[in-house]
């Protein structure tokens, strides 16, 4: 946890560790305390006075079903993309790894979309499947399916799905190349010897010795499908059509700036920020097993 | 392991090369529709080639802007993106390298208090809780500068936790032979400490640029200003702008250029990106 040996100095350390931590009070701890405190109150739409209101804005939010259904919204895209992102990984990983010679070209052409910003892998499949001109939606069409986000909520959620999880292919491959490279050979050959093909090898060694880095992948895709995605989300679809793209986090935006709703979109923040911590939890308990400080 | 399955071999190269094809051809299209006038675009199916206008379509976004966009050049939102990311990058490293040497290489009260406090804010993400967020930043004043737009994103506990899990692997007796010489802390720090941390600094530096330069949502809120318009959130103004049809070829020449910047980091500093990445998140 700490070193041995260490400086002696009274101030020094606290000069140090300032800058770190005015920026998270003012800008983390701060916030988020006034995001709770609001949250007990309804605030008029002028801001001129507000009403302590105990839990009233936590039961507003549940017994409304746009929420509720923001949600299910939420949830299902969020294992969706994670599902996606990590499957196509996954299989491209195993294959290069296989691909020994050329794994290194493979791997540039594969991991530059990591850099791509998720507002533009948005905008981007938003255009290849434009209803009227996109590509994508053209070929749809040849094969009997027709595509309109514009009015179809499901194939929106499909649209972002797909626009999401192209983005996080490239991150959750290189996790699983890595994972996949720290296996010994020694376990495989062994495997290999005892008369077991490539696809009973991968499901009764190499996955399970995965495990870790798919547990691990899972909470960082799931964090990512449910926060980072906001920018894919607004610059498309904005939550529609009829809120059939409304994430939570998209929400709590929505509320706040376009409803002008603090109170509401505060609890909101609350149960966002509940199960960001409650991510990081589970994530540490399980990494900590493993890495030892 | 040598074990040879043509059928398997055969099989593995079809599905990287059907991968790369499925990341590769998004961004294509993109590429093709930049190089088309509004005509071809038009009308579907749209050309699978490049067009002739390059040329005029790119000069025409990074000088002259589009009215869609607030007329903005695109070059003055690359500029603007460019700053808010180096900033973003450089503030992250300073902060986090020094709360780490604090952490690790002194023994003062409230140490772990420190700690905890940069820990919980590991995975919160600004999204979250952003209209108090905003709100401070309203009541300091500082919408429509430089400092609102990066300031608030600096603190960053994934830094921090890099800087601090590499000083411990640092052996002991570096500091004693410092203090035999009777460097302070100080001297140890810039001597010493920096130097061997130079490859880690590297390597978060192509991470956090990426952070930096797709932020999307802060810069949203934060300029009303369209002089502080950065490229990624611009875009989306032209995407969503209500009665006109959407300048399909200026949007992709946009999303391509906003694009490069991070995806020419990633490709050329290949190696240290990767260990950048697997290393601070694990």
């Amino acid at each position: 946890m700490q070193k041995r040996v260490v400086f002696r100095s009274k101030l020094l350390p606290y000069m140090l560790v300032l800058p770190q931590i005015a920026i998270t009070v003012a800008f983390f701890f701060w916030p988020s305390y006034q995001a709770l405190e609001s949250s007990f109150f309804i605030e008029d739409a002028f801001g001129f006075s507000r009403e302590w209101v105990w839990l009233e804005n936590y039961y507003e939010l549940f017994r409304d079903p746009g929420y509720l259904k923001s949600f299910r919204t939420t949830l299902i895209f969020g294992f969706s993309v994670a599902f996606l992102a990590m499957a196509i990984s996954l299989l491209l990983a195993v294959a290069a790894n296989r691909a020994i010679k050329a794994a290194t070209s493979y791997r540039t052409l594969l991991i530059w979309p990591y850099a791509v910003a998720p507002a533009l892998a948005g905008v981007i499949w938003y255009f290849l499947m434009n209803p009227s001109l996109g590509i994508v939606a053209y070929w749809l069409k040849g094969i009997g399916v027709e595509w309109n986000h514009y009015v179809n909520g499901d194939q929106a959620l499909l649209l972002v799905v797909v626009a999401a999880a192209w983005k996080q292919v490239s991150y959750n491959f290189l996790f699983f190349l890595a994972g996949l490279q720290s296996i010994p050979k020694s376990l495989i050959e062994a495997a290999a010897i005892d008369r077991a093909g490539p696809i009973r090898r991968f499901w009764s060694i190499t996955f399970p010795l995965l495990t870790p880095t798919t547990f691990f992948l899972l909470v960082v895709n799931l964090v990512y499908a449910f926060f980072d995605t906001f920018a894919l989300i607004h610059a498309t679809t904005e939550g529609g059509p009829a809120d059939a793209t409304s994430i939570l986090v998209f929400r709590v935006y929505n509320t706040g700036f376009i409803g002008q709703d603090y109170g509401s979109s505060a609890a909101q923040s609350v149960i966002l920020m509940g199960m960001v911590i409650l991510m990081t939890f589970i994530q540490f308990r399980y990494v900590e097993r493993k890495v030892q400080y | 392991m040598v074990e040879n399955r043509p059928i398997l071999t055969f099989l593995t190269h079809a599905i990287l090369i059907v991968g790369v094809v499925f990341l590769c051809f998004p961004v294509w299209m993109a590429l093709v529709a930049s190089t088309h006038g509004p005509g071809a675009l038009s009308q579907s199916p749209i050309p699978l080639w490049f067009g002739d206008q390059a040329w005029e379509n790119y000069s025409q976004l990074l000088a002259g802007g589009l009215p869609e966009a607030g007329g903005v050049p695109i070059g003055m939102m690359m500029f603007n993106s460019a700053i808010m990311a180096l900033v973003i990058t450089f503030g992250k490293i300073v902060i986090s390298i020094l709360s780490a040497y604090a952490i690790v290489y002194f023994r003062f009260p409230f140490r772990m208090g420190f700690f905890w406090m940069i820990f919980v804010t590991l995975m919160l993400p600004v999204e979250v809780r952003i209209l108090p967020t905003f709100d401070v930043v309203v009541k300091m004043g500082l919408l429509n500068t430089y400092a609102g737009l990066t300031v608030p994103l600096i603190a960053s506990a994934t830094a921090t936790f890099l800087f601090r899990q590499f000083f411990l692997t640092i052996p002991d007796e570096l500091v004693e032979a410092a203090r035999i010489d009777r460097a302070g802390p100080i001297r140890f720090f810039k001597d010493i400490l920096l130097p061997l941390s130079r490859t880690n600094i590297a390597a978060l530096f192509i991470i956090l640029f990426i952070y930096g330069w797709n932020q999307y949502l802060w810069p949203l809120l934060i300029t009303t200003d369209e002089s502080l318009y950065t490229v990624v959130m611009g875009i989306q103004r032209m995407v969503n702008s209500g009665e006109a049809l959407p300048v399909w070829h200026y949007i992709m020449g946009t999303a391509v250029l906003a694009m490069i910047p991070p995806v020419l980091v990633v490709v050329l500093m290949q190696k240290l990106f990767v260990k950048g990445l697997v290393e601070s998140e694990k």
